[in-house]
């Protein structure tokens, strides 16, 4: 595997995506993006998998990618700003369809692969998360002696993350059954308890009606999750109009349009962690005519919420899809922990400086976030015992 | 006003507008058992708390689900009344009764059966409700097994052969009773079938095996206006002439309701057919109020919401819809404004968000004498905006009140035991069907909250003496 951290370092741009104000149930608030004029020449459609399975899906030579995938999107576009039609709307390929069944697995080649001349088939988010767990999945550069063999040689595999789906998350079925799309609506910001959990953005209007629905099969982080459970409800933003302004009929029109402004406000500030940070760091998956399917990674800041995910940008860098996922707390610290390392090549004692600690600190920091296995168990053992005499150690007694 | 009667007022009206509204089956937002347990519970504190207004509200235009439920717990709990107020109950039950459709009566005499419910007073109601219907033994075919209830429970003396029918049918070789020989002959004899209602000729139909379209042909003399409605299509479908393509005369908002189950194009096809029915229910409906409302606007909401649940399908919409031919009768100068669709109302269409502010907007712009909003009153596109621009509007450009607004809500919502208001300045009241909506507009002052509790009871009282002296609507009774 290749590190990912390579590709450049951008902002998203939301030209031509407006917020609109936001429908709430219990805690879960559902924020339109409205698209006033729709990119027609790139459309999106689901394909259905078979939702108990497990889909193995090749990545590399010698990396595959094991997760529930629920549906894959296809992308459709023209190479002459003509309009793209949506590929369910087509007779299918009969051998297509007609897929064996036998055990419950499937093998998917490659996250984003071409079907056909001008259509592209990719695991929605899980281009993202594989993109994440795939973060400096080579392991240390340099042998340093306190790693094992097993962590030089093999790397980080396996690596696993756990998620929830949308399912899973009380309120979230309910939100989005009874949420009203809006007519020119191409997107939508989901917050749960005031927390932005996920945003998606699709080209055209028609793509966000048959997609709206795979948002509940989708991933969601721990904190998503737990938010969910813990708060029952949010509170409703109430509008509010100046009376002392309004004298005639078109004073309130007035006041109207200036309440409505204040939701496409909202939304910069709720969604500031996504959209207003410029360090997110994008790699190029595939091209195809003027639009770029690629996956971001944020600068995993542990003290800021950080958002992994997948976009299709025009030439001009606008975007056509988007797709996020919130890393929880400990999936971010986890990040920066492996960036920091391999900032440093791997060794101990300058990343444990870089990161204000020292070796003993670093190391039992590694074992807590899941590390433990890739330094040498003398090491770690000796890092606990230190750690433990000194008093700073964990609270859980030692491994056995 | 003392704040005990200022509750009392909202207890009551609160109540009215869920009586009238909430059926116990599922609405958008909440699933049929929360609308049952948060309509149980409203009964159960309206029923200790105002008794006597409790009963009072079967004089009003609740709907059948709840008119029976007032019935069953008046009956339930009859040993907690005095003697006046027994015969007080007693004649509104009977009222109520007489004007409930037979199978719902039928489910109150097999829930007072359910629940042990046996005195000399509830046997005597139930036996006066039986006697006084038509034929017994039409209901004994096609209430069969609900009328043995009933027999059973009040101890009913039936006519001889109601009597055998019901309890003692395998032994008898031939009624004098007609349609009981019908009954008796559509078991063996296919022709026979087509003598009975056509609940009771459906089973036995598939029994012989008769196919859907001969069965239909057969039975099409037997149909009432609801099912020859309800099979219009399938009618259509299988090409049987006989059920008629002619609207029958059936209650505004049930035609407003089958106008939206139908498909546009279908819609568009029977455009001038549609309409005039739809004006001519309208009609029927307003009656001599017709053109007595002077200058009307309506904002009707056919956000998505309005699109109701599996089992009450558009609902809201067919409500709105409804309303709006009733205006349009009712007003001598009327505009319908819809929040999404344009164009003629006939083709309305449940989708998109619900930005009532800025259509309540462009409706007061035209200065009528009397804005009315059909809506379910969850106002999200942004949320309470209405409320803002209707309490802006009162306080800023129309002080005087020359606009009398009112918003009528077809749908319960059982997390705050009320219909969803838009805001304080504005009356909110549960509407069913639209055809009632003149009467309910009347209760609307009281909902403000302006009206004191002794004026809610005296137009209460009133409306208790207008419903036991009227004569019995005879389109139920039938």
């Amino acid at each position: 595997m290749t590190s990912t951290g390579v590709g450049r370092r951008t902002g998203l741009d939301l030209t031509g995506l407006v917020a609109g104000p936001a429908q709430l149930w219990g805690a879960v608030r559902l924020q339109p993006l409205l698209r006033a004029v729709p990119v027609t020449d790139l459309r999106l459609h689901a394909r259905l998998y078979d939702p108990d399975d497990v889909s193995i899906v090749k990545v590399g030579p010698r990396a595959a990618y094991v997760a529930y995938v629920p549906h894959a999107f296809v992308a459709n576009w023209t190479t002459d700003a003509t309009p793209a039609a949506v590929y369910g709307t087509q007779l299918r390929d009969p051998d297509a369809t007609g897929q064996p069944r036998g055990i419950g697995l499937h093998f998917r080649r490659r996250m984003a692969r071409r079907d056909d001349k001008r259509r592209l088939r990719f695991l929605p988010l899980h281009l993202a998360l594989e993109g994440y767990l795939a973060l400096q999945f080579g392991g240390p550069a340099i042998a340093w002696e306190e790693w094992t063999r097993q962590a030089v040689t093999r790397g980080l595999s396996p690596r696993a993350e756990a998620a929830y789906t949308g399912v899973e998350v009380p309120g979230l079925a309910d939100a989005l059954r009874i949420f009203e799309i809006h007519p020119e609506q191409c997107g939508m910001l989901l917050y749960v308890a005031d927390a932005l959990a996920a945003a998606f953005v699709v080209p055209h209007p028609d793509d966000y009606r048959a997609l709206h629905p795979t948002v509940l099969h989708d991933l969601y982080g721990e904190l998503v999750y737990q938010y969910a459970h813990l708060y029952p409800a949010a509170p409703e933003f109430q509008t509010t109009l100046d009376e002392n302004r309004v004298h005639s009929v078109a004073d309130l029109r007035a006041e109207i349009d200036r309440s409505g402004a204040a939701w496409s406000e909202s939304a910069s500030l709720m969604a500031g962690g996504l959209f207003g940070t410029e360090r997110l760091s994008a790699e190029p998956v595939y091209r195809m005519g003027r639009f770029t399917l690629s996956r971001f990674l944020p600068a995993f800041t542990p003290e800021t919420e950080n958002h992994i995910g997948e976009s299709i940008t025009d030439e001009d860098g606008r975007l056509a899809y988007l797709k996020t996922f919130r890393l929880s707390a400990a999936q971010a610290r986890r990040g920066h922990l492996l960036g920091q390392l391999a900032a440093h090549d791997w060794s101990l004692d300058a990343t444990a400086e870089a990161l204000g600690t020292d070796r003993s600190g670093l190391a039992v920091r590694l074992d807590r976030s899941g590390f433990g296995h890739l330094l040498r168990p003398e090491i770690i053992d000796a890092c606990r015992n230190q750690a433990r005499r000194s008093g700073r150690g964990s609270a859980r007694p030692p491994a056995r | 006003m003392s704040l005990a009667d200022r509750i009392a007022c909202e207890d009551v009206v609160m109540f009215v507008n869920a009586a009238v509204t909430s059926t116990g089956q599922r609405e958008f937002r909440a699933d049929a058992a929360e609308q049952r347990m948060s309509l149980g519970f409203l009964h159960e504190y309206v029923l200790g708390n105002y008794r006597d207004l409790y009963a009072a509200t079967l004089a009003l235009d609740v709907n059948h689900f709840n008119g029976a439920l007032v019935v069953t717990n008046l009956l339930r709990t009859a040993n907690l009344a005095g003697p006046q107020r027994r015969a007080v109950e007693g004649r509104l039950i009977a009222a109520r009764l007489r004007r409930l459709p037979p199978q719902r009566v039928y489910r109150v005499f097999g829930e007072l059966r359910r629940l042990g419910v046996n005195n000399r007073r509830t046997r005597a109601i139930i036996r006066d409700w039986v006697a006084a219907r038509p034929d017994p033994a039409f209901d004994a075919v096609k209430y069969r097994r609900s009328l043995s209830v009933a027999a059973r429970h009040a101890h009913l003396s039936l006519p001889a052969e109601v009597g055998t029918v019901l309890f003692d049918w395998r032994r008898p070789k031939r009624y004098d009773t007609p349609i009981l020989e019908a009954w008796r002959r559509a078991h063996y004899e296919q022709r026979a079938l087509y003598e009975l209602p056509y609940t009771v000729a459906e089973g036995l139909a598939v029994r012989h095996g008769i196919s859907r379209a001969r069965f239909l042909t057969g039975i099409a003399p037997k149909l009432t206006d609801g099912e020859r409605l309800r099979l219009q299509t399938s009618a259509r479908r299988l090409d049987v002439a006989a059920v008629g393509t002619e609207l029958p005369r059936v209650p505004l908002t049930r035609l407003a309701s089958y106008v939206l189950s139908l498909s546009r194009p279908d819609r568009v096809r029977r455009r001038a057919e549609l309409t005039d029915a739809l004006r001519a229910a309208a009609r029927r409906a307003a009656g001599r109020q017709a053109g007595s409302w002077g200058r009307v606007v309506a904002v009707l909401d056919d956000s998505y919401s309005a699109s109701g649940s599996g089992v009450k399908r558009r609902r809201p919409l067919a409500v709105a819809l409804a309303t709006h031919y009733l205006l349009e009768t009712l007003a001598a100068d009327y505009t319908g404004l819809w929040l999404h669709h344009r164009g003629d109302p006939l083709l309305v269409h449940p989708i998109g968000s619900t930005g009532l502010g800025a259509r309540i907007v462009d409706g007061l712009e035209r200065r009528p004498d009397r804005l009315v909003v059909v809506s379910d009153g969850w106002d999200n596109a942004p949320s309470g905006q209405a409320a803002e621009v209707l309490r802006v509007w009162r306080t800023r450009l129309d002080p005087g009140e020359r606009t009398s607004i009112v918003h009528l809500n077809p749908v319960y919502d059982s997390d705050s035991f009320d219909v969803r208001r838009l805001g304080s300045t504005v009356a909110t009241v549960g509407v069913r069907d639209a055809e009632d909506a003149a009467a309910l507009v009347e209760l609307a002052r009281f909902a403000t909250g302006t009206a004191t509790f002794d004026e809610l009871r005296a137009h209460l009282a009133a409306r208790v003496d207008r419903f036991l002296a009227a004569p019995d609507d005879p389109a139920v009774a039938a």
